[in-house]
């Protein structure tokens, strides 16, 4: 253990930061202003994420986090490490062992259940920061529910390229009222959104949190006849040929040889322990580093 | 055949190795204390704690230290740390008429109670590179001077006098505290202050710059610069009179500018105001350019659409933890999203070349 309170924040902020995730439950898909706290990690590697995870973390649960759907990437070594360093709690890289799963950029292929909670970091929380740079005006925009902006950048969109510009962060309108900002997640991933278990949204810097209560209607802008479509890479997953989860592609040789891999590694070391096995992949080997 | 790339933890490991290894540098050069920074590279030690929000010269030179130099990770280490201590409570506010001046200059008098104390100043240097230093020469025996024992009245409180700077309302509010609730704007001015006063350094001395090259214009005299030592006293509810916890160096800039008024009403002076930890002189002239600029609203001007006058652009963007942390962010992983562009980007590249098909054929 460590000299620092349970999951490094006093209990003080713990109180704070609930208090704001539960408004932000109590109103889905609404923004609520937080004191975010300096944390011993760079704004912009999930500051807000980790005030959340630490807000809701008990020594009972078992965290597991993803960066791009990885356990393994160096960021979500370092949180994982963190919270194993100030916590205690128990980790893992499984998806369906873990209470609570912090994430950058995606929902895992496994469906989730009631009793998880799913964190994400959230860079930018404002689905209309780029549409009007002013926070005080958005602020505004979303009290008045005025969203024809967001419809007219999506309309210009059509117009220019034939289709809806925006692969990830694709905007959403939460329970019929707020439009809401789903973090870098790619659009394959919006359909996920309404689910069992409960999903919170931290942003440090921008000093945010917001939520949405399980099974909540979340619905992806879209218009009727450019109705909303999640996109993959159109290949099976090379490791363990799933045909339905999102891929990494990767530069294999000098020749721009591509090959494309789950970006979960929990589903795909899933899938592969198995049995599956993709089309250059090989029998899974539990020592294979 | 391939295998995932794995291996996160030890990169890791490795990288914070070898992190340690740069920072400690070539051996057989003598190891650099923590007091030595402290004694000789004050300036960024008294940066580091005024950008960091916590007056602690030794935990500010271990921080420039561990940061290899570079100030804003030191900031970084001390905000961090900062954020986990308890708070007692708030102290009085610092008494700077009473300050113990080890300089005070005043641009607009030329001479004035307590007189123009010139300090330890770059001011009159020359800038010529001292090769005496490579050789490590101590310096000599030189006379030290005091600093002002008596109060020193503020040159600003002799225009008060004469009504010609117009007056502040005082208040027993306790100001909000910036690191315990979330901004939310408009801000008060108490919370732009404490804004920035912590803001960077290069950030609020360009938007000071751009106020007198033009952006917002309010020419600025200096009506007094002054540094030095002042008592934090405390109020304890036990005990129910308030004692001195402590004595903090601080740097003050009080600025005069240009006036407004009417026929029927008489002009007068405006102010701008800086105080910063330390001496820390640059960045509190460009704090007190910055205020004025800022208080636009409040004293009736135009809003010329000036960048220091942007209240929301000003104060989101000063803080160089947060800004640096969202830049620097960019360089970690970002393949699913950039993957799902991809994506778009081939699509839309597909239908755009069969509409060009299309269309030659027809």
């Amino acid at each position: 253990m460590s000299d620092y309170n349970f999951a490094y924040l006093d209990e003080q902020t713990k109180r704070m930061i609930r208090r704001a995730i539960l408004k932000g439950l109590a109103i889905p898909g609404y923004q609520v202003p937080f004191a975010s706290r300096e944390m011993p990690m760079p704004y912009g590697w999930g500051t807000g994420g980790v005030q959340v995870s630490a807000a809701v973390l008990t020594p009972d649960d078992t965290f597991k986090v993803i960066d791009q759907g990885a356990d393994d990437t160096t960021n979500a070594v370092s949180i994982r490490r963190f919270f194993q360093k100030t916590a205690g709690v128990a980790v893992t890289e499984v998806t369906s062992e873990a209470s609570v799963i912090q994430t950058r950029h995606r929902i895992p292929e496994e469906v989730l259940r009631e009793d998880q909670i799913l964190v994400y970091q959230v860079p930018i929380p404002e689905p209309l920061r780029f549409l009007e740079p002013s926070e005080v005006e958005t602020r505004k925009m979303h009290a008045l529910e005025e969203y024809g902006l967001m419809h007219v950048k999506l309309y210009e969109d059509i117009s220019l390229h034939g289709d809806i510009a925006t692969a990830y962060a694709y905007p959403v309108k939460v329970e019929g009222r707020y439009v809401m900002d789903p973090s870098p997640i790619p659009k394959f991933d919006n359909p996920k959104l309404e689910m069992s278990a409960i999903q919170l949204f931290g942003a440090g810097r921008e000093q945010r949190i917001y939520a949405i209560p399980p099974y909540t209607q979340v619905v992806s802008l879209d218009f009727d006849d450019y109705p909303f479509r999640p996109t993959k890479a159109d290949h099976a997953c090379d490791l363990c040929g799933a045909g339905d989860s999102y891929l990494d592609e990767l530069i294999v040789d000098d020749k721009g040889g591509r090959m494309f891999m789950c970006s979960d590694t929990d589903y795909c070391s899933t899938r592969r322990r198995h049995g599956h096995v993709g089309a250059k992949g090989v029998p899974y080997d539990e020592d294979a580093a | 055949m391939y295998v995932a790339v794995k291996g996160g933890e030890r990169a890791i490991d490795n990288a914070h190795a070898w992190l340690g290894e740069e920072r400690r540098g070539d051996k057989s050069v003598a190891e650099l204390g923590v007091a030595q920074i402290r004694e000789q590279l004050s300036l960024a030690v008294n940066r580091v704690m005024a950008e960091g929000s916590l007056y602690d010269p030794d935990l500010a030179a271990l921080a420039i230290k561990q940061a290899r130099g570079d100030l804003i990770e030191a900031i970084f280490l001390i905000r961090a740390y900062r954020t986990t201590l308890p708070r007692f409570g708030g102290s009085n506010p610092i008494k700077t008429d009473q300050m113990q001046c080890d300089r005070r200059v005043s641009a607009t008098f030329k001479d004035v109670p307590g007189g123009q104390v010139l300090g330890p100043t770059f001011d009159y240097t020359h800038r010529l590179l001292d090769f005496k230093l490579t050789a490590e020469g101590e310096i000599g025996n030189v006379t030290v001077g005091q600093p002002t024992q008596n109060a020193t009245p503020h040159v600003m409180s002799f225009l008060d006098r004469e009504d010609l700077i117009q007056s502040e309302p005082s208040g027993e509010a306790t100001p909000p505290d910036l690191t315990r609730t979330p901004l939310e704007l408009p801000a008060t001015r108490a919370l732009r202050l404490q804004s920035l006063t912590r803001g960077d350094e290069g950030f609020i001395l360009g938007m000071a710059y751009s106020t007198q090259r033009g952006y917002a214009r309010n020419h600025a005299f200096v009506a007094e610069l002054r540094i030095g030592a002042v008592a934090v006293e405390m109020d304890i509810p036990e005990l129910g009179f308030a004692i001195e916890i402590g004595e903090i160096t601080v740097t003050e800039c009080e600025t005069v500018n240009q006036f407004k008024g009417s026929k029927t009403e008489p002009p007068q002076f405006t102010r701008g105001y800086g105080l910063v930890f330390g001496m820390t002189e640059r960045k509190a002239i460009s704090m007190a350019l910055v205020d004025r600029a800022l208080r636009w609203k409040e004293l009736g001007e135009d809003d010329v659409g000036a960048p220091a006058q942007d209240e929301e652009f000003v104060l989101y963007h000063s803080d160089n933890i947060q800004a640096t942390g969202f830049l620097e962010h960019i360089k970690l992983p970002h393949y699913v999203d950039f993957q799902s562009e991809l994506e778009l980007i081939r699509k839309l590249r597909r239908e755009a070349k069969a509409n060009i098909m299309q269309e030659a054929a027809e």
